[in-house]
C-alpha cells in the first residue's frame, strides 16, 4: 500500500509524536525519515523540558506538552527519563533580575508557579553556585529528560499502532494534484497521501518551497558537552538570562552543559562540535558552578536544528496549499514542545483545527514581512 | 596563528622512524606523544626511577630498541617534541592539545598519524575485578614501573603478546602460574607454512614457548575462560577455565592478564573526517589509504599499528615510508624507488602477519559473540551483555551508535575504546557481517580533559 490518509516528512520528536497521535485516532500514516528517527536535533539536544522563559506565542503548546511529558510512560511505554527537577533561571545582574520579574508577569496567566529568589536565598538553596549568579527564578514543574530515547520511543509506539515508519527514506520532491499529495522518494518509489505534514526540522523550509511557501530558515548546531559522572548535587536544570549557557545533571551523575554553536552543514547533513566553542562553554559552565573545574570532560556532540528569524517555530496550515500543514524551525525549543506539536499537527490533519492556541506561530507572519521587504527594496 | 607545521602523532617505532627520516632531509617536525618518554608501547622506556637494562626491558629486541631510542635522542635538537601531551581533538588542519594541563592548538601542513594500538578484549565473568589487567597494561606495569600485576599471575587469551608478556614476567622473577591460549594447537599447524615466512619473529615465538615449557610453566591450548574468581577481598584470587578436553580447571593467582590481539586506535583519524572502510582482516573500521599510506585527506599519512596491526618491525617501515612519501609529495621525487622497495617489503610481511593473527591466533569469534548474559560489557555504565541484547531485541537495532544512544554503551571515561570491540561482537550475534553494526563514531575529546584546562583564558599556540 502506498496511499495514506496522512504523510509526515521528518522523523524528529514532533513528527514521531504526530505519527503516534494520528495512528491512535485510526488514521493511516506514513512517517518518512531520511535518516533515523530522532537522530538530529531531537536526539542530541540538551534535554531540558522547560516552559519557563518560553515566548508567549509558545506557551499554549508548552503547557499542553507539559501534560504529555508527565504522562509519557502510559502513552508510549517509557518515561523518557523525564524528571520534574524544576528549572532555575539565573540572573547575573540587577537588569537580568528585572527581566525575570517581568517574565513572571508575562507568564502569569499560564500558571507556571514561578518563584523569584534573591541572592541570599539563592546561595542558601544552591550553595554550589558561583558568585556570577545573583538571583534566579525557579519553575518547580519544569524538568529534564533523555533526548536520545524519546523520539525513537514515539516512533515505535506509532508503529505498534499501525503507522508505516520508513527510515532511511528520503523524499526528493512533493506536489499536490487531483487532491492528493504525491511524494517522490529517492528510491524512485512514490507515496500518496490526502494530507501532508511538513515536520522536517532544519530542512522544513525547503519542503515548504516545493509548494510555493517561501521562508528563510537558518540552521544551528548547539555545542553540547558532558562530564564524567559526579555525585548528585545540582538538582534543577539551570539556565541563564540571555541563554548563553545551560547545565543539568542527569540521573547517572554526568553533568551536561551547552553553550555556543558548533559547525552545521545542512547540505551534507553533517554537524560537529568545535573545540574553541567547547573551551568557551567550559569557562561559562565553571563561572556558574566553580566546582566543575575539577570535572573531566568526556564527550562533546551536536546536531542540526532549524531556526526562524524571529526565534519561534512555524506551525499551522500552509498559506498556499490545502491539506498541507507545516511545523518546523523550532529554534531549539522542539524537545519540550515536540510531544504537543505532534498532537496539534494530528488534529490539524484530521480536523482542520486544534484547541491549542497556535495563531502566533502561523506561516503567514513571514508572508507579510517578506512582502514588506520586497516593497522596501 | 603560527605557521603550519609537519606534525607526527605518536612516538612509538613508526613515529620515531618518521621523525628520523624527516630530520635527515632538514625538516623540523613536531612530535606529539601521550607517554612520558618515547618508545611507544613496544619500546616503552621506564620512568627514571625505575630504570632497568635494555636487555631486561626488551629481551631480544634490546639492540633494536636501543638503536631506535638512541636515534631519536640524537635528533632531540632538530625536532619539537611534546611528550605527555594528549591530542583531544582534530578539526580541519588543526589539532587541539592538552599540554601542561592547558588547552592549546597547533596547525599542521602535513600530518603523520602513528597512533598505535590497544588491547582487544573479550569480557569474561570477573574481568572488572581489581587484579585483572589487559596484557598490554601488564606489560606497561613491568616496563614503565618495574612492577608486576600480582605476585603470582595467569595470562590468558591469544596472540603473540600472550607469550611475550608471560616470558617477560617469568624472566623478571614473577611467578607465572599458567599461560592459557584459546587458540588450538592445530591452528598453528595449519598456519605453519606462512608462519615460517616470518623468520626471526617466528623463531622468537618458538623460543618463548620453549622457554616457558622448560621452566615447567603450564601452557594450555584450546582453552575456554569461564570465570575470573574473586577472593574474600573482592580482588582476583584465581581463574577457572575449561580445557580443550572439556574439563574445568582452576588456577590460584593474585593477578590475571588477558587479551585477544590488538586493535588500531583510530579516534584522531575519525575526528579528521578521513574516509574509513571496514577491514575484515583486521575486524575493524580503518582509515583508507593508497598503496603508500596516504590517507583520503591531502597531507595526511598513516603509519604503524594505528593503520592496521602489522607489528613493531612493520611499524618502523611504515613510519619511514610515511616520511619518505611526505618528502616525495614536497618534491623529492627521487625517493620513488626507495618508497617502492619499502612497500614491497611491507607486502612481503603480510602473509606471515595474516597467518599469525587470523589463523594461529585467530580472534575467537564465537567466544566474543556468545559472552554470557550476566557478564559486564561496558564497565563505565555497568551494562551487561543481556542489557545490550535486550535493547537490540526491543528496538530491532544492531547499529552500535543507536544502541549507544539507547543504553549509554561506551559513554563513560573510555568512550568505547575498551568495550566497543566486544559490544560489536555481541550485537553482531548471529549476523555474518561484523560491519552490519555500523561504525562507532568518535566524539571529542579523544580521552577525558579536565575543564580546568580551558580556564587559562587564551588558547595559546604551542
Amino acid at each position: 500500500m502506498n496511499r495514506f490518509d496522512v504523510a509526515i516528512i521528518g522523523g524528529g520528536l514532533a513528527g514521531c509524536s504526530a505519527a503516534f497521535h494520528l495512528s491512535k485516532r485510526g488514521a493511516s500514516v506514513a512517517l518518512l525519515e531520511r535518516g533515523r528517527c530522532g537522530a538530529q536535533a531531537s536526539g542530541v539536544n540538551f534535554g531540558g523540558v522547560r516552559r519557563q522563559g518560553r515566548h508567549p506565542a509558545e506557551l499554549g503548546i508548552a503547557q499542553r506538552s507539559h501534560a504529555l511529558w508527565k504522562d509519557l510512560a502510559r502513552l508510549i511505554g517509557t518515561d523518557g527519563e523525564f524528571r520534574t527537577t524544576g528549572h532555575l533561571k539565573l540572573a547575573r545582574s540587577p537588569d537580568e533580575m528585572a527581566d525575570l520579574e517581568a517574565y513572571r508577569e508575562t507568564a502569569r496567566t499560564f500558571d507556571l508557579e514561578l518563584e523569584l529568589l534573591d541572592t541570599k536565598s539563592l546561595r542558601a538553596r544552591y550553595p554550589y553556585l558561583g558568585q556570577a549568579a545573583q538571583g534566579g527564578s525557579f519553575c518547580p514543574g519544569d524538568g529534564q529528560a533523555n533526548p536520545r530515547i524519546v523520539a525513537p520511543a514515539f516512533s515505535r509506539a506509532a508503529r505498534a499502532l499501525g503507522a508505516t515508519v520508513l527510515e532511511n527514506t528520503e523524499v526528493v520532491h512533493g506536489r499536490r494534484d487531483d487532491g492528493d499529495f504525491r511524494l517522490e522518494l529517492a528510491s524512485g518509489q512514490n507515496i500518496r497521501a490526502r494530507r501532508l505534514l511538513n515536520m522536517a526540522g532544519a530542512w522544513g523550509a525547503r519542503i515548504a518551497a516545493w509548494f510555493g511557501d517561501i521562508v528563510q530558515e537558518g540552521v544551528m548546531a548547539p555545542n553540547m558537552c558532558v562530564t564524567e559522572p559526579l555525585p548528585q548535587f545540582i538538582g534543577p536544570a539551570l539556565g541563564v538570562c540571555g541563554g548563553d549557557v545551560y547545565i543539568r545533571q542527569v540521573p547517572q551523575g554526568s553533568v551536561i552543559f551547552g553553550a555556543g554553536y558548533g559547525l552545521a552543514d545542512r547540505d551534507r547533513v553533517f554537524a560537529r562540535p568545535l573545540a574553541d566553542v567547547t573551551a568557551a562553554g567550559a569557562r561559562l559552565a565553571v563561572s556558574i558552578i566553580p566546582r566543575l573545574a575539577d570535572a573531566l570532560l568526556v564527550r562533546t556532540w551536536t546536531g542540526i536544528e532549524g531556526t526562524m528569524p524571529d526565534g519561534i517555530p512555524v506551525m499551522g496550515p500552509s498559506p498556499s496549499t490545502e491539506g498541507l500543514f507545516h511545523a518546523f524551525g523550532f529554534t531549539g525549543h522542539g524537545f519540550q514542545l515536540g510531544p504537543a506539536a505532534g498532537a496539534v499537527m494530528a488534529e490539524l490533519a484530521l480536523d482542520g483545527e486544534t484547541p491549542t492556541e497556535i495563531g502566533a506561530l502561523a506561516f503567514t507572519r513571514f508572508n507579510r514581512s517578506s512582502t514588506a521587504t520586497r516593497t522596501g527594496c | 596563528m603560527v605557521e603550519a607545521r609537519i606534525v607526527i602523532i605518536g612516538a612509538g617505532p613508526a613515529g620515531m622512524k618518521a621523525a628520523l627520516s624527516l630530520v635527515e632531509a632538514g625538516h623540523r617536525p613536531v612530535v606529539i606523544d601521550e607517554a612520558q618518554r618515547s618508545g611507544g608501547q613496544v619500546y616503552r622506556r621506564p620512568s627514571p626511577a625505575a630504570e632497568r637494562s635494555p636487555r631486561a626491558l626488551y629481551g631480544f629486541e634490546a639492540a633494536r630498541a636501543q638503536r631506535l631510542h638512541q636515534g631519536f635522542d640524537a635528533i632531540a635538537d632538530f625536532i619539537d617534541y611534546y611528550p605527555e601531551t594528549l591530542i583531544w581533538n582534530a578539526e580541519g588542519r588543526t589539532l587541539d592539545l592538552l599540554y601542561n594541563g592547558q588547552n592549546q592548538r597547533i596547525a599542521w601542513s602535513h600530518l603523520i598519524l602513528a597512533t598505535g594500538a590497544m588491547d582487544r578484549i573479550i569480557p569474561v565473568s570477573g574481568w572488572t575485578l581489581p587484579g585483572a589487567y589487559t596484557l598490554g597494561a601488564a606489560q606497561i606495569a613491568l616496563k614503565a614501573q618495574a612492577v608486576g600485576i600480582g605476585q603470582s599471575v595467569v595470562f590468558f587469551g591469544t596472540g603473540p603478546l600472550l607469550y611475550l608478556v608471560a616470558y617477560q614476567y617469568a624472566k623478571a622473577g614473577i611467578t607465572v602460574k599458567a599461560v592459557l591460549d584459546v587458540s588450538a594447537f592445530r591452528q598453528s599447524v595449519v598456519a605453519l607454512p606462512q608462519l615460517l615466512t616470518g623468520g626471526r619473529t617466528f623463531a622468537k615465538g618458538l623460543f618463548f614457548l620453549a622457554w616457558l615449557r622448560a621452566r615447567r610453566i603450564p601452557v594450555l591450548r584450546g582453552i575456554t575462560p569461564v570465570e575470573i574468581v574473586a577472593g574474600t577481598d573482592q580482588a582476583v584470587a584465581g581463574i577457572t577455565i575449561r580445557t580443550a578436553g572439556g574439563k574445568l580447571r582452576h588456577f590460584d593467582c593474585s593477578g590475571v592478564g588477558f587479551g585477544y590481539g590488538l586493535r588500531s586506535e583510530t579516534q584522531i583519524a575519525d575526528l579528521l573526517e578521513l574516509e574509513f572502510a571496514f577491514e575484515h582482516n583486521h575486524r575493524q573500521w580503518l582509515p583508507v589509504s593508497d598503496d603508500n599510506g596516504r590517507a583520503s585527506t591531502c597531507g595526511v599519512y598513516l603509519a604503524g599499528d594505528g593503520a592496521g596491526i602489522l607489528g613493531a618491525d612493520a611499524a618502523e617501515l611504515t613510519g619511514r615510508r610515511a616520511a619518505l612519501v611526505l618528502r616525495f609529495d614536497l618534491g623529492e621525487t627521487e625517493l620513488a624507488a626507495e618508497i617502492d622497495t619499502l612497500s614491497a617489503r611491507l607486502n612481503a610481511m603480510r602473509p606471515f602477519r595474516h597467518a599469525l593473527d587470523h589463523v594461529a591466533f585467530a580472534f575467537p569469534e564465537r567466544l566474543a559473540r556468545n559472552v554470557p548474559d550476566d557478564v559486564i560489557i561496558c564497565r563505565c555504565e555497568g551494562l551487561r551483555a543481556a542489557n545490550i541484547r535486550q535493547m537490540a531485541r526491543d528496538t530491532e537495532e544492531i547499529d552500535l551508535n543507536r544502541i549507544k544512544a539507547f543504553t549509554r554503551l561506551g559513554m563513560g571515561r573510555c568512550q568505547g575504546r575498551v568495550c566497543v570491540a566486544a559490544a560489536t561482537a555481541v550485537l553482531a550475534g548471529a549476523a555474518t557481517d561484523m560491519s552490519s553494526t555500523g561504525r562507532y563514531r568518535c566524539q571529542a575529546p579523544v580521552k577525558p580533559v579536565p575543564l580546568r584546562a580551558f580556564l587559562g583564558g587564551c588558547d595559546e599556540q604551542v
